[in-house]
């Protein structure tokens, strides 16, 4: 494990940024979901047609083309960003798709008499969904959404092809420098391990706690 | 699909409401879809020049050769992965407890780790421990490796689904573990997993463009590579075409998965495992509204 002992401050700048990477990608991600699931099932037609095609489009598209598309593309047409905030987009646009589809099934299982009480007590269809449907389908949730943000992790590995200097990509660069291929690679892979198990550990916590028994 | 009593039944007031609304939101779309395509104008990025280069022949015939590559890689790779995946889930719903932990530690290993990492094992890592293998190889034991993970867990929800009292009047009635297995389990749980395994085919086929990273001739790279050093250049056009291309056909086969699903849910009422981000599948999804999230 010499190679990874040496390289041990790469490793931990990597873990660094796909840690970032990750986290501000999902927050994002759940931002934009939220809203897209909202639009789906609003009685405005035109932004039910808008989050459907959004879900269809970003879903189906693989993730490495997403990331090329913004990365070479968008300086095209004078949009320029930093490789970093290209990954955030990418990431977080594509996730975004994953969570509105679990945000909305989430929304199907809130009992039916919380909609009818909101809607006795005068609320409005934002007001019903921001305050009392959205909260408790967040909450059914939360196992599904705990598993997109450890794909998330692992997603985030595409951002080497992108040159940002997340694990992945740093791990790719000592090898080429160094040769010592088998143990980086094994350290790289504990590294990950090292991320998403923890991460799994945290979000079942975090599930439990707000779990809504039905 | 329509949201229960999410608004009221719309009155002739709100109805006028929703309607001015809808007019509002279409002429902001319109707004941004001009702006956009201006933007693209100005640049230059509509030429039809830079769009029709894709459509030469000997370019075309280019891409055609990628897609091909593409779906065979995908088919290849989905063979091998239901295979293994298939041996992975037996052991780790096996007696013997070291079988157990063994196949259990290796999915977990296996699911938890990047795709592109697996990938890059194959192509950089096997060569050091003397195995060689071309890039389409490399590509083909990465995705193997991940999705054989991926779907022994799906394997195992499908089988875990069942109601135990089918194993249980399998061996009352004097079958071996083996035979209820083969002759009452394993007909059931397939049954109940296609859909699911479409579903995972589509994520598999979306993966397969990350073959790009060990030089295999996929869609992506063909595109890629067709489109560098054009002037006038095309690289924008070329991932947009990309995308659309798997777009078409990883959408046909999402709605053909859907399908089978709804199809499965109405004439077994039993249900299926749901088709989701195979992330969901983890748990064993109880069927009905309100369940896994579908498709």
């Amino acid at each position: 494990m010499g190679p990874v002992l040496d390289n041990l401050d790469a490793y931990l700048s990597g873990m660094r940024t796909t840690a970032t990477l990750t986290v501000v990608s999902f927050g994002v991600a759940l931002v934009v979901g939220t809203l897209i699931a909202s639009a789906r099932i609003s009685p405005v037609v035109p932004l039910r047609w808008a989050g459907a095609a959004y879900v269809e489009l970003l879903r189906n598209t693989p993730l490495v083309v997403l990331m090329f598309l913004y990365y070479f593309g968008l300086p095209k047409i004078g949009l320029l960003f930093s490789g970093f905030t290209t990954a955030v987009l990418a990431l977080s646009l594509y996730t975004g798709a994953f969570v509105a589809e679990t945000v909305r099934s989430g929304v199907n299982s809130v009992a039916t008499g919380q909609a009818e009480a909101a809607r006795a007590l005068g609320l409005t269809f934002p007001q019903t969904l921001a305050t009392v449907i959205v909260p408790q389908a967040l909450r059914t949730v939360a196992a599904p959404l705990g598993s997109l943000f450890i794909a998330l992790i692992k997603n985030s590995a595409v951002a080497f092809t992108i040159s940002v200097p997340e694990l992945n990509g740093r791990v790719d660069r000592l090898i080429t420098d160094t040769g010592q291929t088998i143990p980086l690679l094994v350290g790289a892979a504990v590294a990950y391990l090292l991320l998403t198990i923890p991460s799994g550990i945290a979000l079942g916590v975090l599930e439990r706690r707000v779990a809504i028994r039905r | 699909m329509t949201a229960p009593v999410l608004a009221d039944a719309l009155g002739p007031k709100a109805k006028r409401r929703a309607a001015a609304v809808s007019v509002v939101v279409a002429a902001v779309f319109a707004a941004v879809a001009v702006v956009a395509l201006r933007r693209f104008a100005d640049r230059g990025q509509l030429e039809w020049d830079r769009w029709r280069y894709f459509f030469k022949p000997q370019v075309l015939e280019f891409l055609w050769g990628g897609l091909y590559n593409t779906l065979s890689l995908a088919g290849r790779a989905m063979a091998v992965a239901v295979a293994a995946g298939f041996v992975l889930a037996m052991l780790r719903l096996a007696r013997n407890g070291l079988l157990r932990w063994t196949s259990a530690t290796w999915i977990e290993v296996f699911r938890g780790l990047p795709l592109v990492l697996q990938m890059f094992f194959a192509y950089l890592g096997l060569p050091k421990l003397g195995v060689d293998l071309a890039p389409s190889q490399a590509a083909l034991v990465g995705l193997a490796l991940y999705n054989s993970a991926i779907l022994a867990e799906i394997f195992r929800a499908g089988i875990l689904s069942l109601d135990r009292g089918q194993r249980e009047a399998a061996l009352g009635v004097g079958l071996t573990e083996g035979q209820a297995m083969r002759h009452v389990i394993l007909p059931q749980a397939l049954r109940r997993m296609i859909p699911a395994l479409v579903s995972q085919l589509v994520t598999l086929l979306k993966d397969t463009s990350l073959a790009l990273i060990v030089a295999y001739d996929e869609l992506l790279r063909r595109f890629q590579l067709a489109a560098k050093g054009v002037t006038p250049s095309a690289e924008l056009q070329g991932f947009i075409l990309a995308a659309g291309v798997y777009i078409v056909i990883c959408f046909s086969l999402s709605r053909f998965a859907r399908r089978l699903e709804v199809r499965q849910r109405r004439r077994y009422r039993a249900g299926t495992i749901g088709v989701a981000g195979v992330e969901e599948l983890t748990a064993v999804a109880p069927a009905g509204p309100g369940g896994a999230p579908t498709v």
